[in-house]
């Protein structure tokens, strides 16, 4: 099924993203500046004020020790999980509607692990003895202690980064190589490193296959895995609300759930600033909210199951955090994430609204604002709430902590509009494929060739 | 290669006799000994305890527990390795206080010691549960799966107005920000005994030797503490008194630390 308009050709799609590589206006200057600057101000200022004065700047507690940090990291993991299911879980079942979109959603993957890696680094009490968490011979004759869940976390995430990674690059060399051959000057001098002599030869092309499909295949349980274990951090614990085993499907659930929301933010963005109109069109968005409303069902009914689990266990602790989490402190909280992602997101049924662009911006905004709320209130109304009564606390964020948010919101960012003027962020031989699968489907008016009468010019096989 | 060897004081003798693989064996597999060298355990007698907090006064003055100031309690980072838990119930004239004195219960089977990547806490050759200062970094996930919530955090790094630095403990750290710390049992005072012990004839440290600064500060000694491998002490009678019990015992943690329920009219 053709995905972009019949009308393109292949020198269309080489121009379009070539442009969208080399042509830099003074928007996309000021939009950099502002993104650099604001990471600057909100996310290392008040990073470099915590390490100085210690975790105090945030707003922990004792019992309350894990905050907005954690939210973020999961967050953040959270929305790298997009990548994941557009370029490898689609690339499995052959949709030809990723094609124009995955090359993004990978980029979103790697940003997204970049910051959630930093998130850590915040959260640490000594960020700079965070080595030891790594597995490496040294004096102490020291190894991490394997059987931490946080290891485990360690483990995925370094294998999640590096994988995401080379996918990315190895998926993008076709793409140097094309960019590299219709550049000049520095542009080519770079793309020329990056595309690592591409010829574009039969055999090249066949093992670029393979090995896309390989990475793609290895990627999805990686990805799968790498959320689980991050909930495990939670469930591990024997934390009343926490320690449940639906943590696994529930958290890998919402990631993907949220990192769908993201790449339909980003894709709007994308389409409108970089002129990709003719590329990303109202078909992928209609997929796109399809997605999201099975996600949406299926996230509401693991919400529903975690309460009446907790309900129907009759354990008095169990009981007292589901309570406080929906009737206590943080009730607004709750109600405003059941709103944002189990209520908002049935307008998807309507398919008019799946293909109406500003509308899906609004509704993955708000999806992602109830995701990290969720995230937010998994920390918060946990640990609030433990065991003995006495150490019960309550949380607010500080300022510094709502600043880093904002601040990781803008490093993203400004890593991925540094990454539109450096990748090709629409995957040009990818959506070459599926014009060329177009040009199969029947064309348009073009006349038979009329047996001229006698007299004219015709044409005779060779005798 | 020799088997383990135990020499007459009972802890594992080392020595050249002794390859590095054999103790590398031994100590290397925190909370899965198959036999302890003490098993240190304090009771707590409700009954006796008056909730006067000498315990707790103690304890800060014994492990340098740092002020941390107003507003750092009102922010609820207080830093207070033994504390009374306290529980109203009913309203005055009948209003009824229960309290407990709350410590690290250096549980055998403790949640607190899986989780920590980096090991920085660990399950010791003694029975107690230990925190390695200098190896924390800091991530706090300890705090987070510890039921009884008795462990602190260092939200920031502390000093104490001269002339108080003058009555800090040369035996102990004083410990930086971003690091976590807990109730040792006084493991300086343990160390310490176990020294003169050895110095003494590599003999085993005798009931009533070491008492942690909770146990010896008690007006009413209420809490009883020893190695309860030692049939003989005190801490063994006290924990199989009849009253005895275990905090949250429903988790499987196997605390060290044994409470005895208080005795109570239905009166009140």
């Amino acid at each position: 099924m053709p995905a972009e308009d019949t009308n393109l050709r292949y020198a269309d799609v080489n121009r379009d993203v070539v442009r969208s590589l080399v042509e830099t206006g003074p928007k996309y200057y000021i939009t950099l500046a502002c993104a650099a600057g604001l990471t600057l101000v909100c996310f290392f200022f008040p990073w470099f004020y915590q390490l100085n004065l210690g975790i105090a700047a945030a707003g922990m507690n004792h019992p309350q020790v894990w905050g907005t940090y954690e939210a973020n990291f999961i967050f953040w993991i959270g929305l790298s999980h997009s990548g994941t299911l557009l370029s490898c879980v689609l690339h499995i079942t052959r949709s030809s509607w990723r094609k124009a979109m995955y090359r993004s959603a990978e980029a979103m993957t790697l940003f997204s692990l970049i910051v959630a890696v930093t998130m850590v680094m915040v959260h640490l009490g000594r960020p700079w003895f965070i080595h030891w968490a790594f597995p490496y011979p040294n004096q102490m004759e020291l190894w991490p202690n394997f059987r931490s869940p946080l290891l485990f976390d360690v483990t995925a995430i370094a294998t999640y980064l590096t994988g995401s990674a080379v996918f990315i690059y190895m998926g993008s060399i076709p793409d140097f190589a094309a960019v590299r051959d219709r550049t000049s000057g520095w542009r080519r001098h770079m793309y020329t490193l990056l595309s690592l002599g591409w010829r574009g030869t039969d055999t090249e092309w066949h093992r670029l296959g393979w090995a896309y499909t390989l990475l793609a295949v290895l990627i999805i349980p990686l990805a799968v895995s790498v959320h689980s274990i991050v909930s495990w951090d939670w469930a591990s614990s024997i934390v009343p609300v926490l320690h449940q085993t639906i943590f696994a499907p529930y958290f890998v659930v919402g990631a993907i759930y949220s990192g769908t929301a993201g790449i339909v933010t980003v894709m709007f963005l994308l389409r409108k600033y970089m002129n990709f109109e003719r590329y990303i069109t109202q078909l992928h968005f209609d997929n796109l909210g399809r997605l999201l409303l099975a996600l949406s069902l299926i996230w509401t009914y693991i919400n529903v199951l975690e309460l009446f689990t907790g309900w129907y266990s009759g354990a008095s602790t169990e009981i007292e955090a589901l309570k406080y989490k929906l009737f206590g402190y943080y009730a607004p909280l709750y109600w405003e994430m059941i709103l944002c992602c189990a209520v908002a997101p049935l307008l998807l049924i309507s398919q008019r609204f799946r293909t109406s662009f500003v509308p899906m911006l609004i509704l993955s905004i708000a999806i992602n604002i109830g995701m990290y709320t969720e995230r937010f209130l998994i920390v918060g109304t946990s640990l609030s709430r433990k065991y003995l009564p006495d150490a019960w606390g309550l949380y607010v964020p500080s300022l510094v902590e709502i600043s880093i948010l904002v601040g990781s919101v803008a490093l993203f960012s400004t890593l991925f509009l540094l990454f539109v003027k450096i990748f090709p962020s629409v995957s040009i031989y990818e959506v070459k494929e599926t014009l060329q699968e177009s040009e199969h489907a029947p064309e348009p008016a073009i006349p038979e060739p009329t047996i001229p009468a006698r007299g004219g010019a015709q044409w005779q096989p060779a005798q | 290669m020799t088997s383990a060897a135990r020499n007459e004081s009972g802890s594992i003798q080392s020595g050249p006799e002794r390859g590095v693989r054999e103790k590398w064996r031994e100590y290397r597999k925190p909370g899965y000994y198959e036999e302890l060298d003490y098993a240190w355990t304090m009771t707590i007698d409700l009954d006796r305890c008056t909730g006067c907090e000498a315990c707790v006064t103690a304890c800060k003055a014994e492990n340098n527990l740092p002020i941390v100031g107003e507003k750092a309690l009102a922010q609820g980072r207080e830093i207070q390795w033994m504390r009374i838990e306290r529980y109203w119930e009913g309203e005055y004239p009948n209003a009824r206080l229960s309290f407990i004195p709350m410590l690290c219960q250096h549980c055998e089977a403790a949640p607190c010691e899986t989780v920590c990547p980096v090991t920085a806490t660990y399950h010791n050759q003694d029975g107690l549960n230990a925190q390695v200062y200098n190896r924390c970094i800091g991530t706090r996930s300890c705090a987070v799966y510890c039921p009884y919530e008795v462990r602190y955090f260092n939200y920031n790094d502390h000093h104490w107005d001269p002339p108080l630095e003058q009555q800090l403990n040369p035996d102990v750290t004083v410990r930086e920000k971003g690091v976590m710390e807990k109730c040792t049992f006084c493991i300086q005072r343990i160390r310490q005994a176990k020294d003169l012990a050895k110095d003494d004839g590599r003999r085993r440290v005798r009931d009533g030797e070491v008492q942690p600064a909770c146990v010896q500060a008690c007006p009413a000694e209420a809490l009883v503490f020893g190695d309860r491998k030692d049939t003989a002490s005190r801490v063994f009678a006290s924990m199989n008194d009849p009253r005895a019990y275990r905090v949250l015992d429903e988790l499987n943690t196997r605390p060290s630390v044994i409470y005895l329920k208080k005795v109570t009219t239905d009166a009140g």
